[in-house]
């Protein structure tokens, strides 16, 4: 009798210890599962990199995990890519439009989103509705009119086109992003600069965008990733420029003829995938606030 | 050529620091000109000083186009004479029915795989230690090129007849198990679905930062309580984070199905559209650029605008409810 009176809270105790077992059982299977995940995401980034540094014969008669398993390693695929696929000049091209895409994009998304937000006027509710609607237009909508036009005016081929282009078609999401901000932005600041009679671009130099900067840093890093990765604009509307062609264009292209073999492109894609790498590591924290405030929230 | 490196510097210079100068001269005289004028008209023309360039770069990219295509798309292949909605009865026949087919797939596909993916993600790394490596992991992609992208693939996908060595990674591991290698990139459907795949490993870390944000949101209390009350993880999931995160998972959709309209660089790059994998940006590119159709290609733009409508305005209504609140 007095082994059942003590035996339920013995048995409490053994289930509560394998209750306990068992999540340790789960937690190791949690690890493993998503470690398993990381290492497997991580894989096409290593072969890249592996692949850019083995002998090309090498890389025609095995995988790139054989790097790992009998390391033969050489930089010669580098020299390859900057010397006959002309790597350097097509990223000088991305550069040339993409550094000033971003700047311009970001200059034009804060002034336009200040006066959308501080100036009140007819039809600024129409705007904005507009900008939003503009937010998820495909871009094959524009192609046609637009060929003709850069063709008429002789923009098309040249660098300036495509920072046309790339800056009027990120605009409605800068604004958007931005407009959020600057409405958290505290009425009292604009009003004491008021009073101080400040200006309209003294209260903006001076008070809106120093205040911004994290965001516009947050818009910075996704116009420019945009310009580098883009693909469709360039290769349409940078037919016949004397520069280098963009390096997403020079890769796409290099993709197609096999005479150079693999070697040599997965080192042009290398070269081509460290500035957005090395910009979205240092920059992780704006590009995650870009990514969060640019999506409309339900 | 050698001479671009050095148009390089030039062109930065005008680009990220002349004009953005002018633009703030420019400013600096509207605003000269408002305070001369009296101060109520000055205070109406204000605005549109200041938006004016954006509203000017807006309406020659975006709505002067938009309205132009919608034109050119009742038009010949010239651009000119009126042929009514041939082009449209066009886009819906013949070679362009499997061409719509994997549209579908893509804009089924896409979402659906990335959602349920980043869901799992966001779950699961919310409960890790070491959640912000695991982000970093998920993020580094989506900072590459779909171009890029597609040529790192080449890599998991490439495909040698059975009994030679597998230089593919995919089919390395098949090989390994005893398992026929599988011609990712030329068997029907497979293949579409080995692209959408590479469009997930680019965008996955998108979706898992909106949907871990969400959860995030969600009072851990709340949670804590139903675990104490014995609540399983799975019901806890179904019952209380996923009603919660609605909105996000919203979100998550709608951004991936527009992406998925849009998507020309990886068929572009892995297949040109052969083996039965094209889509309809590849198939404009193709009618802008080798058949000279503006009519057809007008048309299929139409189409991807019409088919983006109902998210346009999914986003109006809310951003409008948003701002009523």
């Amino acid at each position: 009798m007095s082994d059942a009176a003590l035996n339920p809270p013995a048995a409490q105790l053994r289930s509560k210890s394998t209750g306990r077992s068992k999540q340790k059982l789960l937690r190791l299977l949690l690890n493993i599962i998503v470690i398993a995940f990381l290492l497997g995401w991580l894989v096409p980034i290593v072969a890249l990199f592996l692949s850019s540094v083995r002998p090309q014969a090498d890389t025609a008669t095995s995988g790139w995990w054989m790097a790992i398993l009998r390391p033969d390693l050489s930089l010669a695929n580098y020299g390859l890519a900057l010397d006959q696929l002309r790597i350097a000049g097509s990223l000088g091209t991305s550069l040339a439009i993409a550094i000033p895409t971003t700047v311009l994009t970001v200059i034009l998304s804060v002034i336009g989103a200040y006066a959308l937000v501080r100036m009140k006027f007819a039809g600024r509710t129409a705007l904005s509705l507009l900008l939003v609607a503009l937010l998820v237009t495909p871009p094959q909508i524009t192609l046609v009119p637009l060929l003709k036009l850069y063709n008429m005016v002789g923009l098309s081929g040249s660098i300036p086109g495509i920072w046309l282009y790339q800056v009027g078609f990120t605009l409605p999401f800068g604004v958007f992003l931005l407009r959020g901000f600057i409405a958290s932005i505290p009425v009292e600041l604009y009003e004491s600069a008021n009073l101080d009679g400040a200006s309209e671009l003294k209260t903006f130099t001076a008070i809106v965008l120093p205040l911004a900067r994290p965001i516009m840093a947050s818009l910075g890093i996704m116009a420019f990733l945009w310009s580098w990765n883009d693909l469709l604009i360039p290769l349409l509307f940078m037919g016949g420029s004397a520069m280098a062609a963009p390096i997403t264009v020079n890769l796409a292209g290099l993709v197609a003829q096999t005479t150079q073999g693999q070697g040599p492109l997965m080192a042009a894609t290398f070269l081509s995938v460290l500035i957005p790498l090395f910009l979205i590591i240092s920059m992780q924290r704006y590009f995650v606030r870009g990514i969060l405030g640019g999506a409309v929230k339900g | 050529m050698t001479d671009t490196l050095a148009f390089v510097p030039v062109l930065i210079a005008i680009g990220a620091i002349g004009i953005p100068v002018l633009t703030y001269v420019g400013l600096g005289l509207g605003e000269g000109i408002l305070s001369l004028l009296p101060q109520g008209l000055s205070g109406s023309l204000r605005p549109w000083v200041w938006l004016s360039l954006p509203i000017l770069l807006v309406l020659l990219i975006l709505i002067y186009p938009i309205i132009v295509t919608l034109f050119t798309s009742l038009r010949d292949a010239r651009g000119e004479g009126f042929v009514g909605g041939s082009n449209y009865l066009w886009a819906f026949s013949g070679t362009m029915m499997s061409i719509l087919k994997n549209n579908i797939i893509w804009l089924i596909g896409f979402p659906a795989v990335t959602l349920v993916l980043s869901l799992a993600t966001a779950v699961l790394f919310d409960k890790v230690k070491y959640e912000p490596v695991a982000m970093t992991v998920v993020i580094l992609p989506t900072a590459i090129s779909f171009t890029a992208g597609s040529v790192i693939w080449t890599q998991m996908y490439s495909f040698q007849p059975q009994g030679m060595t597998q230089i593919g990674t995919l089919n390395a591991i098949r090989s390994l198990f005893g398992l026929a290698p599988v011609p990712w990139l030329i068997a029907p459907v497979v293949n579409t679905l080995s692209l959408i795949f590479i469009a997930v490993w680019l965008q996955l870390g998108i979706a898992t930062l909106i949907l871990s944000s969400a959860i995030k949101n969600i009072g851990s209390e709340m949670l804590e309580a139903a675990r104490l009350d014995g609540a399983g993880e799975w019901r806890i999931f179904r019952s209380m984070v996923l009603p919660n995160i609605v909105p996000s998972v919203m979100v998550v959709l709608t951004t991936m199905i527009i992406a998925s309209l849009k998507v020309f660089d990886i068929v572009y790059v892995m297949t040109n559209g052969n083996f039965g994998t094209n889509v309809i940006a590849n198939r404009l590119y193709y009618e802008l650029f080798s058949a000279n159709n503006l009519g057809h290609a007008s048309a299929i733009a139409v189409i991807l605008l019409v088919c983006a409508l109902p998210v346009a305005l999914i986003n109006i209504f809310h951003f409008r409810a948003e701002n009523k609140a």
